[in-house]
């Protein structure tokens, strides 16, 4: 079926699915569930180097020419934080789409709103293509898309929960209130999480966790990458209506009578 | 002169610039950013920015993250 690409930041991506660079047992590891993930777009933290800096890095195993970086602001209280992350990683050379995380609350990882809206204003109005991870609701995502994000990135559920998408109702609301792009970041945990938050019509999945603390990350990878392309393919094609009783699938007439 | 990098205290050579500190951390210069007292340093002035005692300086990289 024909399909079109995902546009972010007039940027196009062919694949739905991004993926993180977080967590994974070894670098190599994360370069094939990479590679099975179908990804174009992987997620980095900036961080401190430690010194010495000559140790190995995660871009030894990420092929930059093939992928595009983004960085995240992961880590940040506060608007001025998170802005200043985003500038270092523009400044560092990778580029100025920036998945802009204000954290409120660290045993939940929720987003601080607030915080958030002041440096989404920020980073839009100074050129980057923000990328706000939000919660689900519809409103704030509506005020995030009117300070200029490129996208909205409501959770499913908390960071590494693994817990699924908890209110598909609000993230389909978000879904009619907004014209930019809505991508799932967080919570998803198997590869059905992935496929309904595709199903619900959202234009793509970003994950860290369900591939890196799957058993077998990178057969993990694979199997979110038909999840999420099983998802698009039943959004697009439009599902049945649900009914509470049957329907014979098979015709009701011409059926043998063995009455004696 | 006594400089902080990345949280640890370090002595360095009067005159040090961020290239020259780059050099002796063996800092890749390419996915690395700088600042200096909080105010990010753009690549192009690493040779010219001398540091100067006290200053406290940030050495990025991308890492694995979510």
């Amino acid at each position: 079926m024909y399909d079109t690409n995902l546009v972010i930041g007039g940027k196009e991506f062919s694949s739905r699915l991004i993926v993180g660079t977080g967590k994974y047992s070894s670098n190599d590891i994360m370069r094939q569930a990479h590679e099975e993930s179908g990804a174009q777009i992987v997620t980095v933290a900036i961080r401190r180097v430690s010194l010495p800096g000559s140790g190995e890095s995660i871009l030894d195993f990420i092929d930059t020419k093939r992928y595009t970086l983004l960085p995240n602001t992961a880590g940040c209280y506060t608007a001025d934080e998170a802005v200043r992350t985003a500038y270092l990683a523009r400044e560092a050379g990778l580029g100025d789409m920036v998945k802009l995380e204000v954290i409120g609350d660290s045993r939940t990882l929720f987003p601080d709103v607030q915080g958030l809206l002041e440096a989404t204003k920020t980073l839009a109005r100074d050129g980057f293509i923000v990328m706000p991870y939000t919660n689900d609701d519809p409103v704030v995502a509506k005020r995030l898309e009117e300070a200029g994000a490129a996208v909205v990135m409501p959770l499913g559920a908390p960071i590494g929960s693994g817990l699924g998408i908890r209110n598909p109702y609000n993230i389909k609301i978000i879904l009619e209130t907004v014209a930019v792009p809505v991508i799932v970041d967080a919570g998803v945990g198997t590869a059905s999480d992935a496929a309904i938050a595709m199903e619900l019509g959202c234009d793509g999945v970003l994950m860290n966790t369900a591939i890196a603390a799957a058993r077998d990350p990178v057969a993990m990878a694979r199997a979110m990458r038909l999840a999420v392309e099983a998802g698009r393919l039943a959004s697009k094609a439009g599902r049945m209506s649900k009914k509470l009783y049957a329907t014979a699938s098979s015709p009701l007439e011409g059926v043998p009578d063995w009455t004696s | 002169m006594n400089v902080t990098v990345n949280g640890k205290p370090m002595v360095l050579e009067p005159g040090t610039t961020v290239e020259g500190l780059l050099e002796l951390l063996r800092v890749p210069r390419q996915f690395t950013a700088v600042a200096v007292n909080r105010e990010i340093t753009p690549k192009s002035e690493y040779a010219t920015v001398k540091l100067g005692d006290g200053d406290r300086v940030e050495v990025v990289r991308p890492m694995g993250g979510g």
